[in-house]
């Protein structure tokens, strides 16, 4: 079954025009973002600050949960080729705006977070700002050494003449399988954050 | 359709290795930056470090070894993607910089950046050259 599925999936998937993996377009808006992030951060600017943080915080947890827990099952009772063409306008943008979002809120939260004096010892949320560094640390190993190198996979395998829609399931298998462990790592920063900004 | 016969090859675990790389220097990284803004110990930090260059460089020794790979789509790219991570690492150093880390902490967090700058470019440029045509 995985054979046949296989080979119309090559065959739909062969029909479409090349891809764009990156998407040139995107690209002057990410470098006005991390000029903005940058600018904020050496102005110390704590409106810059807490906007880049809030608003990049907000989108990278919606996209998160949104995607792995709406989208990601709806595309799995997908066709073959519905799948294919889904990812092929869905993926290229998320290789520019994850990695934006992620700068944008890593880098001001840190600066926030020493602002405000939460990173001393003596700060009451000193314990809950640990608790987020891990969380993010471990989403920033799913992100950057399993998801992103498969989304770029992906991507390649499906802008050769003839793709392999086997090995184009098994790439897209990490997204599955990863899934919860995102969803379940942005929860705790939705709870670690309103701890934080309860105190 | 492109059969699995030739281009599913078993290959050497470069991601992983490069992976396992990253996890290293952001463990590293959060012991560092949970003492901020006092001055870290870096025993454990520097441990890491020395792992994470020590899977780095198993990782590109084995990728090197490799026979009949896809060079070309390898390079291309892991030269756009060291690019890329090479404008967040500075954007990071820029921050601790900006926070006045400096001395040992300092080329600590350096040394971590590269490995940061240069694995995620390797994983990505493998995961993706490895099923390319050489």
């Amino acid at each position: 079954m995985a054979t046949v599925e296989s080979v119309h999936a090559s065959s739909d998937l062969g029909l479409r025009p090349p891809i764009q993996i990156v998407p040139l377009r995107a690209l002057p808006v990410s470098a006005l973002v991390v000029a903005f992030v940058a600018l904020s951060i050496g102005e110390n600017w704590r409106w810059g600050l807490i906007f880049c943080h809030v608003a990049g915080g907000g989108m990278w947890t919606a996209v998160d949960l949104f995607v792995g827990l709406i989208v990601g099952p709806i595309l799995g009772r997908l066709s073959v080729p519905a799948r294919a063409e889904f990812a092929s306008r869905f993926m290229p943008k998320m290789v520019v705006l994850m990695p934006t979002i992620v700068l944008m809120t890593l880098a001001t939260g840190f600066q926030i977070a020493g602002a405000l004096g939460n990173l001393t010892v003596g700060s009451p949320n000193h314990a809950w700002l640990i608790a987020s560094f891990i969380v993010v640390g471990v989403m920033a190993v799913i992100a950057l050494g399993i998801l992103e190198p498969a989304n770029i996979a992906v991507l390649m395998e499906m802008n050769k003449p003839r793709p392999n829609g086997e090995r184009i399931g098994r790439l897209m298998r990490r997204f599955v399988y990863t899934a919860g462990v995102t969803g379940l790592m942005q929860v705790a920063t939705l709870v670690i954050m309103t701890r934080v900004a309860s105190r | 359709m492109t059969g699995p016969v030739e281009s599913e090859r078993p290959m050497p675990p470069v991601g992983w290795l490069a992976t396992a790389a990253l996890g290293c220097v952001i463990v590293g990284g959060i012991l560092i930056a949970s003492y901020a803004p006092r001055p870290a110990p870096l025993a454990v930090p520097t441990t890491l470090t020395v792992v994470a260059y020590a899977l780095m460089v198993t990782s590109l020794v084995l990728l090197s070894r490799i026979a009949d790979f896809a060079w070309s789509t390898f390079v291309r790219l892991f030269r756009w993607a060291l690019l890329a991570y090479a404008v967040m690492s500075g954007m990071i150093e820029f921050a601790f910089i900006h926070d006045h880390t400096r001395g040992t902490t300092l080329t600590e967090v350096t040394l971590m950046l590269v490995i940061f700058a240069l694995s995620v470019p390797t994983t990505i440029a493998f995961t993706s050259a490895r099923y390319a045509d050489a």
